[in-house]
């Protein structure tokens, strides 16, 4: 079973990128997205940073995809591409619709909806 | 249920034998169970006629008449119900024979459960039934006379009510012979019940019919609850019958019990199951409850709250006589147990003298009234228990009559001087202006209730009771406290009279607005200021205080219902020699019905007959101080009865020159601590409150409290806790984008940390 496995042993060099080396990629991507969403105010930079959690999450999947040799993955990412396609047109428009609202950007600044 | 078969089985033999006895026991002996001949169909008039009263009355509530139509109403529904009574007792005494009949309304239960061992089916059947014998004709017979008689009076005595209060009243009197004819006539025990627990609610209604008077209403509310600890003994009685019997039919269950009345016969007492012996003593609670015996005698002198004609009627006359009539109706279960008479007459007797000695130390006519009712139904208790169940059945007939004469004359008082019933505030009353007839009446009255010799239909009641405790083996003891007890009823009687009646003229008008002068006693004024009976009529009860009182004589319907009444106190003597072979009409009513304890065919020497073996007190007839009871009792209780109101003349009367103060008054420092005991009616009221109210109360806002903290905190629990809930949570939701992310990145967070804990074990 091993046998058919694209690059299932640990890298002997630097030279190949392996799973590893995605998945590594993919976790500081995500991270970083992560990171940023929860750290800034600007609508539309937490709207880039979960583009980036997005891609993280899609590179993971292409990554094993590769890994595996099976293709379920990469299919599913060009699903999930589509899908942050349509929501990218969404979310944008909402924050200009919000941002026509208050003249701002800022996050805190909407907090009506309180429990 | 094996009890039952066996007693079903035991009482098809009783029949057999029976039957092999002979012809004169059939004569005297009701039918054959089940097969009871029907009587007229008029006699279903009797309940009938009351009810149609009372739904005339309600109808006249609605629509709001303001004559006194609801009362010629009742008088006349009233009236025809009496005369239904004559007809059914023609019917019953107008025969060669004296059968119990049965008139059928409709069918009430009849509940069947399969069949039992023996083919004998499981059922219960409570017909809306009419057992009609002697007994039955005796009681509707002064039941429905005195009801009309008195709702004539109260025509009068209620006019100031006359509008709603008016129909009220009257709907309610006519409700209460309707229950007096079920209780009487019923021809099972749950009809009895019916009608026991009828009475109850109307008494409880007509106590209470002032209901704005808190005094009234607690007053109301004693007799309820009172009556409902004896009410409780029936029920376990009618229970136990209809367990050990298997039926609740009078006609049945007389036959059923006939082979252990033959055991007790002959003193077989530990033959007869227990449970058949704890029947009467269970029946007895509910007779002592409803007849105001000892321990449950304190509501009745509170229910003197109620209007005069209600206590004339229901608490003198008739209702309280159930008791009475319990233990008349079914003296052949009495006779099976060797402890129940014996219960039943020392009670009645210790009644009597508690009754009485009470009775002399009161202010408050009406009340001393209601302690000598009390005072005679233990004398017809003790007449019961001491075998004379024709003594029993004659007092209370007698007393049904003077005692609703004495009722209504004090009644008539009352209503005339404003609501004074203070003997010390009233005197000379006969010889003002208009109140010749009530004075003559309450003579009558008052001779009748203290056994005047000759003249006095009591004297002879009274009489044959105490010589039958004389002769009964045993009951000597119980003879000299009735002779005491007949002493002291002639005195307190006659205390009322000489103070009231006799002397000079004076007198105080009570009024709603004064306090009673007893404090120990509840304000006995009509009613509250607004409901103020005569006050707008009659105009008494409004001048006192500026001198312009007028005592208010009664009018015609008043003077003609006294009248009648003391003229029939006094035939009532008649009843006592007409047909002497019987021992008096009385006993004749008695002996054919089945209250007779006599054998049957053992020849009719009524009360006074030679006391039989079997009631196991020994043979030899009792004597009076070596001489023959019936003889010289006549002499000694008219003694006794003489000394009793010589002695009251002396006190109240001879030299009294003040309504207020009599020779009396030295007596009663002299007598010190007893007659402070008398007075506050031996403290009895204090007792209860004290043994049962007290820790009843105490227990009841326990369980207040607990309902309050335990249960309602549960159930608040219930609610607050998704409240809290929610409050907690809600905090949240603060609307702020970052801290929902935050707490996304913090699960995040712990899922990994879980999985990778999960991983590496």
């Amino acid at each position: 079973m091993s046998a058919i496995l694209a690059q299932a042993d640990y890298p002997a060099l630097m030279s190949a990128p392996t799973l590893f080396h995605y998945l590594v990629v993919s976790a500081f991507m995500f991270g970083l997205g992560l990171v940023g969403f929860l750290t800034r105010r600007n609508l539309i930079i937490m709207f880039l940073c979960t583009e980036l959690m997005f891609q993280a999450a899609g590179l993971a999947l292409v990554a094993f995809s590769r890994f595996h040799l099976n293709h379920t993955g990469e299919t599913f990412v060009i699903f999930v591409l589509t899908v942050a396609a349509a929501e990218a047109a969404m979310a944008l428009a909402l924050v200009v619709l919000l941002f026509r609202r208050k003249e701002t950007l800022d996050a805190e600044r909407w907090e009506e909806m309180r429990g | 249920m094996s009890d039952v078969t066996t007693g079903i089985l035991t009482a098809l033999g009783g029949v057999g034998t029976l039957a092999a006895s002979g012809g004169d026991a059939a004569a005297h002996a009701p039918a054959s169970g089940g097969a009871l001949p029907a009587a007229s169909p008029l006699v279903l008039l009797i309940p009938l006629l009351p009810l149609l009263g009372c739904v005339l009355c309600g109808l006249c509530a609605a629509a709001g008449v303001r004559t006194k139509l609801p009362a010629w109403l009742t008088v006349a529904c009233l009236g025809a119900a009496f005369v239904a009574a004559l007809k059914m007792l023609g019917d019953a005494t107008g025969g060669p024979g004296t059968h119990a009949t049965i008139a059928h309304a409709f069918d009430w239960f009849r509940i069947e459960w399969g069949k039992g061992p023996g083919g004998v089916s499981r059922e219960l059947v409570a017909n809306f039934s009419f057992y009609v014998d002697t007994l039955t004709c005796l009681w509707m017979l002064f039941v429905t006379g005195l009801a009309t008689l008195i709702g004539l009076y109260a025509s009068e005595y209620m006019a100031g009510e006359r509008g709603p209060g008016y129909c009220r009243f009257f709907a309610a009197f006519n409700l209460f012979v309707l229950s007096m004819s079920c209780l009487v006539m019923g021809d099972n025990l749950l009809l009895l019940y019916l009608g026991w627990e009828g009475v109850g609610l109307c008494s409880y209604l007509l106590i209470g019919y002032f209901y704005q008077k808190p005094s009234a209403v607690a007053a109301a509310k004693k007799a309820f609850i009172m009556n409902r600890i004896g009410d409780l003994g029936l029920a376990l009685g009618i229970m136990l019958t209809f367990v050990k019997f298997g039926t609740v039919e009078y006609a049945e269950l007389f036959e059923r019990i006939r082979p252990f009345v033959e055991l007790a016969r002959h003193g077989r007492f530990d033959e007869i199951p227990f449970s058949v012996q704890l029947i009467p003593l269970l029946f007895t609670v509910g007779a002592f409850g409803k007849s105001a015996q000892l321990p449950l005698y304190v509501w009745l002198p509170d229910a003197m709250e109620g209007p005069t004609p209600v206590s004339a009627l229901i608490h003198a006359a008739t209702m309280v006589t159930a008791g009475v009539y319990l233990v008349a109706r079914f003296i052949p279960f009495y006779v099976c147990s060797d402890l129940a008479l014996p219960v039943v007459a020392w009670v009645g007797t210790l009644t009597a003298l508690t009754a009485a000695t009470i009775g002399m130390a009161q202010f408050d006519i009406k009340r001393i009234m209601a302690y000598s009712t009390v005072s005679q139904l233990g004398y017809m208790f003790a007449g019961l228990g001491v075998l004379t169940s024709t003594g029993a059945a004659f007092h209370v007939f007698t007393h049904a009559f003077f005692k609703a004469l004495l009722f209504l004359s004090c009644g008539a008082v009352m209503h005339g001087f404003g609501g004074q019933l203070d003997l010390r505030k009233l005197s000379g009353v006969r010889k003002m202006p208009g109140w010749g007839i009530v004075g003559v009446c309450m003579l009558v009255g008052c001779l009748n209730l203290s056994g005047f010799p000759l003249l006095t239909s009591g004297f002879f009641s009274k009489d044959m009771i105490l010589a039958q405790a004389f002769t009964t083996p045993g009951f000597a003891a119980i003879g000299w406290i009735l002779l005491l007890t007949a002493g002291l009823t002639a005195y307190y009687t006659f205390r009322v009279y000489f103070r009231v009646f006799e002397g000079p003229s004076q007198f105080e008008p009570g009024d709603e607005a004064h306090a009673h002068a007893d404090p120990g006693d509840q304000a006995h004024a009509h009613a509250p200021a607004g409901h103020a009976h005569g006050g707008h009529e009659h105009g008494h009860g409004q001048g006192h205080g500026d001198g312009h009182f007028h005592p208010h004589a009664p009018g015609w319907a008043i003077n003609t219902v006294l009248a009648v009444l003391a003229v029939c106190s006094t035939a009532a003597i008649g009843a006592y020699f007409i047909d002497r072979d019987h021992h008096g009409w009385v006993g004749r009513m008695v002996d054919s019905s089945t209250a007779a304890w006599e054998a049957p065919g053992a020849g009719h020497s009524g009360a006074h007959a030679e006391p039989p073996a079997e009631t196991g007190h020994g043979a030899a007839p009792g004597t009076f101080l070596g001489m023959d009871p019936h003889a010289v009792m006549y002499y000694v209780s008219a003694v006794v009865a003489l000394v009793g109101i010589g002695a009251a003349w002396w006190l109240h009367l001879a030299g009294r020159t003040a309504a207020a103060t009599s020779r009396a008054d030295g007596l009663l420092a002299a007598a010190g601590p007893v007659a402070r005991g008398a007075q506050g009616k031996w403290f009895v009221d204090e007792v209860y409150d004290a043994l049962v109210v007290t820790p009843l109360w105490v227990l009841a806002h326990v369980f207040h409290l607990l309902d309050k903290l335990l249960i309602d905190g549960l159930v608040n629990l219930a609610g607050w806790v998704p409240r809290g809930a929610g409050r907690t949570a809600s905090t949240g939701q603060n609307g702020l984008l970052h801290s929902y992310a935050l707490g996304m990145a913090g699960g995040l967070a712990i899922v990994l940390v879980v999985a990778l804990f999960m991983v590496k074990n």
